[in-house]
């Protein structure tokens, strides 16, 4: 227990952090198959915890320890899944051609000539298109749809319908960043695999690693029943859209006003998006947190988007729920980008926050 | 059961119109269908029909729940002008089956109309063209204005005029066959487990507000705390229309649905004993939900590990829905021996493959 | 009932953000219920204890829709979006008052090619400052409409009256409560704008055996309005559908009857869209039996919504009618 604590005063991201990650990234997870990840994130945290067990859905569920006698109970929670497709019917066998459908929110003009990786095999093959020579001026205004897509697995490999299946990109480091699929959330995952390493004075920590967020938030409903915590984490990959604007027609020079994130500027802090308003005393205390220890952070703009803590804090009687992110360039597409330190920041805010969390946040007005 | 018995049953359970919060016809035709093969029968506070039989293991007995809805589609009265009805859907209607629909009002009494389409020239210009939206379109009772303002309410529901069809030797054509059908599937498996042992206790549940809020079999749910759960509902059948691709023959077989909704060792428990049987199946593809019950089911309280099972239909949500007879009772088979072959130890085995040792 | 719908329709209360409402509702109540808590989401319990009577939950929502900043730019105009349904069409001039009392007017960027509506990431709100550096406002920080109460008589109109009307009503109602069929929770809710979401965890921790939710409803008696029954000044609707629930039919019926006994005006009301609280105590736990006392009114989330104190009056004595009859329903707990 606690191995870390001693060499440490607080987290860090290592190389050791940083291959993990690679690991995480690379396995195939989409929601309602999360057993690939659900197993590396198992042989990671064994020494760390003492209790755990997968319920009915999936979710993986811990306990720091077997005894829980203080008086605030705090789950951290990240999910396990990403988005991808399912293939969904067999056009034709010989050549190995699939029609397939999306699970969860993928922008269907991301998919067109990209390597892909599906079922247990990791069965190669690639979602191909007409050639450029083959198509019309009009034809190439109009953007690709799922239904006129197919994966074509050339024959080979063990994949068959029902089967999920990701992008091919393989992990990269890319001086301060990390370039991969699934860095939502497989960031997320690495976050609280670190943070299981520590103690916490005040508080019983327990963690739910969680299924089909990228379908409706569905496992974190199930888990947060069962743990029924008083006091919620989530830990999340959110869209940083700190791109330059390309509209230059206003009277001041323009600036992008809805970058959701950017990155470099820290751990992401939520307000508010679709399904949760945070709670305002637990930002109150995260912000103090990462002022008073130098680590920088940035508020999520508030808007579309949503979070495990959107079925979290509607679970009992209410769970106060608080969402802190990893901003991440191009999730839900084949290569997504994150920055090294904002990763740490994140790690460092929320270790630091559960230091000093009590039960008295839970006594003051909301 | 000789086939013509089975089309009576399904006469039965399509006569009542029991549209979504407004079951109490088919709750009350289930209960009295239901009355003789279980041990105790009753109702949850929102309306759907629970059956319990108990099991023959030792106490305390894991508990699985069968599920199918028992409501159905239709329209609702929203206005009256001039004695003519005005009209909002309860479930999901294509309005573009609408005029010329024959209905029936349930007012304080109930009254035969029909739907119908104004001439263009007395809709507003943007409703013109095209298919025109519901609530332009009238129900007609033929009735004076004071007559019907006797009779209907503003909140009377609307459902389609009973027209139960024999099609061949095997098909049968009614409106409501979703999800009477699957209903009739579960009676059946009622009967069938008359006279067998199952170590679990079974419940049988026909749920309320499927079409509406997914709500009766999650509330069910919560209230018994099955520690599995299988839900009975229809898929889309081969036929003119429908996408090959996302349609399944019809009297060819059920299908077994795989996905996020449903617990993969379940789905291979199933598709085993499916292959066991001979009973002809597909697996139908849910990548992201599943269209039914379960997908609230799932995730009550701490979860529960949940099967779809789906019977080809024809011309879903219109008056002339179609099923195969012969499919009705495939489902049926397969579900009494699912109930009456689960070990005690059941739960044991569907373990995730990561599970920890202890 | 005016002076108390006032003062609840002027005080800030965006969805998340509802401490000033509740603690005035606090101040009022405290003297006339038997326990009064507030719950982890901040929703406010009041009850009204009846020894081995059926538990009932009324419901009414203490948050308004409002605007959250997102970004304050290099020469100070603050970008938002909302926090619940605000339409952009009844942003444009509207003027906003934040929590920590600065206020600002709306904005629209120039759209040359058309005349329409923008939506809200094209507006933005000038709070008078020339920099991000002396703009009072922060992102995170959260307002809602600055619009004064207006007595026309008998009717009344102002930002907010969803639902702070239907807060009114409780009150009054647990004013003049006499005795009770029920015990009574009588839940002031948080959140309801964005989701339903206080009504959720309150009716999980009340475990009522029937509720009922105060709210407004449409109405179709404006200039080509909704295409729908309910008229302002026809009396208290009771809800048989909108796009979330279909109200318990035993419960329709138990409230047709008491008001038609009592005289009561009352409308039968079909919403094709929204929804309300009794949505979440419906599906709670094992089901509730739910259903909805509506006040009609008109321009439902403009920031000038009005309503008819008769209406109000009636559906005041409706509740408290409802309160004193049995439910038809079998109530065992």
């Amino acid at each position: 227990m606690g191995r870390n604590t001693e060499s440490l005063n607080h987290p860090t991201i290592n190389p050791e952090q940083i291959r993990l990650l690679e690991k995480l990234c690379n396995a195939i997870a989409v929601s309602g198959n999360e057993g690939e990840v659900r197993r590396l994130v198992i042989d990671q945290i064994k020494p760390y915890v003492q209790e755990m067990r997968i319920d009915a859905m999936g979710n993986l569920l811990v306990r720091q320890k077997k005894e829980d006698q203080k008086p605030l109970t705090v789950m951290i929670a990240a999910h396990l899944d990403e988005v991808g497709f399912m293939l969904t019917s067999e056009e034709d066998r010989e050549e190995g051609i699939f029609r397939f459908e999306l699970v969860g929110g993928i922008d269907p003009r991301w998919l067109a000539g990209k390597p892909v990786q599906v079922g247990k095999e990791h069965s190669k093959g690639v979602i191909g298109c007409k050639a450029i020579h083959l198509t019309t001026a009009e034809e190439r205004r109009s953007s690709f749809t799922v239904e006129g897509l197919r994966v074509d697995l050339g024959g080979g490999g063990k994949a068959k319908v029902g089967d999920w299946g990701t992008f091919a990109t393989s992990f990269q480091r890319l001086g301060g960043s990390v370039r991969a699929k699934a860095l939502d959330n497989r960031i997320g995952v690495a976050t609280v695999i670190e943070l299981l390493k520590y103690d916490y004075p005040n508080l019983n920590l327990v963690a739910a690693f969680t299924v089909q967020e990228e379908v409706g938030l569905r496992g974190a409903k199930v888990a947060a029943y069962a743990l029924n915590p008083d006091v919620a984490i989530v830990v999340d990959c959110t869209p940083a859209y700190d791109l330059p604007l390309q509209v230059e027609d206003s009277f001041y020079p323009p600036e992008n006003e809805q970058y959701n994130t950017r990155l470099g500027f820290g751990a992401a802090i939520y307000l508010s998006d679709r399904a949760t308003i945070s709670d305002p005393r637990l930002v109150t205390h995260f912000v103090r947190t990462a002022e008073e220890k130098g680590i920088p952070y940035q508020f999520r703009q508030a808007g579309s988007g949503a979070t495990d803590a959107g079925a979290i804090h509607l679970q009992h009687v209410g769970i106060p729920s608080l969402s802190i992110s990893v901003p991440g360039r191009y999730l839900h597409t084949p290569a997504s980008i994150a920055r090294i330190s904002d990763w740490e920041s994140t790690l460092q805010l929320i270790y630091h926050a559960l230091q000093t969390l009590s039960a008295d946040i839970l006594k003051s007005e909301r | 059961m000789k086939t013509s018995d089975l089309s009576n049953l399904l006469r039965k359970l399509t006569t009542p119109p029991g549209l979504s919060g407004y079951e109490d016809t088919i709750a009350r035709e289930v209960e009295s269908l239901w009355k003789p093969l279980v041990d105790e029968l009753s109702r949850n506070r929102l309306g759907s029909v629970l059956g319990f039989r108990q099991g023959s293991g030792e106490p305390p007995r894991p508990r699985l729940m069968m599920v199918a809805h028992q409501d159905a589609i239709g329209l609702m009265v929203s206005g009256i002008k001039e004695g003519f009805l005005r009209l909002t859907e309860i479930g999901g209607v294509d309005h573009r089956i609408l005029p010329g629909q024959l209905v029936q009002i349930h007012g304080k009494r109930t009254l035969p109309a029909v739907v119908v389409q104004p001439p263009p020239f007395l809709l507003p210009p943007e409703a013109q063209e095209g298919s025109v939206p519901l609530n332009y379109l009238w129900a007609d009772t033929g009735l004076e204005e004071k007559e019907v303002r006797r009779w209907v309410q503003i909140g009377a529901p609307v459902s389609f005029a009973r027209n139960f069809l024999e099609l061949g030797s095997d098909l049968v054509c009614s409106p409501s066959l979703d999800n009477r059908a699957s209903l009739c599937a579960l009676t059946l498996c009622l009967q069938e487990l008359q006279g067998r042992k199952h170590a679990w206790d079974v419940w049988a549940v026909s749920s309320t507000q499927e079409e509406e809020t997914l709500g009766g079999a999650a509330t069910s749910a919560f209230q018994i705390r099955p520690d599995l759960a299988v839900v009975i509902d229809v898929t889309h059948g081969s036929g003119p229309g429908s996408p090959s691709h996302k349609s399944y023959p019809l009297g060819r077989g059920i299908t077994l649905g795989w996905g996020a909704t449903v617990h993969p060792k379940l789905y291979e428990t199933f598709k085993e004993l499916a292959e066991k049987m001979e009973i002809p199946y597909r697996m139908e593809a849910m990548p992201r939900y599943s269209g039914t019950d379960a997908d609230r089911l799932q995730t009550v309280a701490e979860g529960i590990p949940t099967m779809v099972i789906s019977i080809p239909l024809r011309y879903m949500h219109t008056p002339v829905e179609i099923v195969s007879k012969k499919d009705v009772q495939r489902t049926a088979r397969l579900l009494a021996e699912f109930a009456t072959t689960l070990e005690i130890d059941f739960m044991d085995k569907i373990q995730w493959d990561e599970t920890p040792k202890a | 009932m005016k002076e108390l719908l006032k003062t609840l329709v002027e005080i800030s209360a965006p969805s998340g953000y509802e401490s000033q409402v509740r603690n005035q509702i606090q101040e009022w109540i405290r003297p006339l219920v038997d326990e009064m808590r507030v719950d982890a989401l901040g929703n406010l319990l009041a009850v009204h204890r009846q020894a081995d009577a059926p538990r009932i939950m009324l419901v009414a929502h203490m948050d308004e829709i409002g605007l959250m900043i997102t970004h304050v730019d290099r020469q100070g105009f603050a970008r938002f979006v909302s926090l619940g349904g605000v339409m952009p069409i009844h942003c444009v001039g509207g003027r906003v008052r934040f929590l920590n009392g600065v206020q600002g007017v709306i904005g629209v960027e120039k759209n040359p090619a058309s005349y329409e509506i923008p939506p809200l990431e094209k507006m933005f709100i000038d709070v008078g400052a020339s920099s991000a550096e002396d703009c009072p406002i922060r992102i995170g920080d959260v307002a809602v409409f600055e619009r004064p109460f207006l007595d026309l008589g008998k009717r009344v109109v102002a930002k907010a009256m969803d639902d702070r009307v239907g807060v009114a009503v409780l009150i009054e109602t647990l004013r003049r409560l006499e005795k009770s069929a029920f015990e009574i929770y009588f839940v002031f809710s948080v959140q309801e704008e964005v989701g339903v979401r206080g009504a959720t965890v309150a009716a999980f921790g009340v475990e009522p055996h029937l509720g009922l939710a105060i709210d407004v409803t449409a109405t179709g008696d404006t200039p080509k309005g909704h295409r729908m029954e309910v008229q302002l000044g026809k009396g208290p609707a009771i809800k048989i559908r909108d796009a979330g629930m279909l109200a318990d039919p035993r419960l329709i019926q138990w409230m047709v009857q008491t008001a038609e006994k009592a005289k009561i005006p009352y409308q039968r009301e079909i919403l094709e869209f929204g929804g309300t609280d009794a949505r979440a105590i419906q599906l709670s736990r094992s089901g509730v039996p739910a259903g909805v006392i509506s006040i009609p009114c008109r321009y439902v989330h403009a920031p000038s919504e009005m309503v008819d104190m008769e209406d109000v009056e009636n559906a005041v004595k409706l509740l408290g009618r409802l309160l004193q009859t049995p439910s038809p329903l079998e109530l065992s707990s």
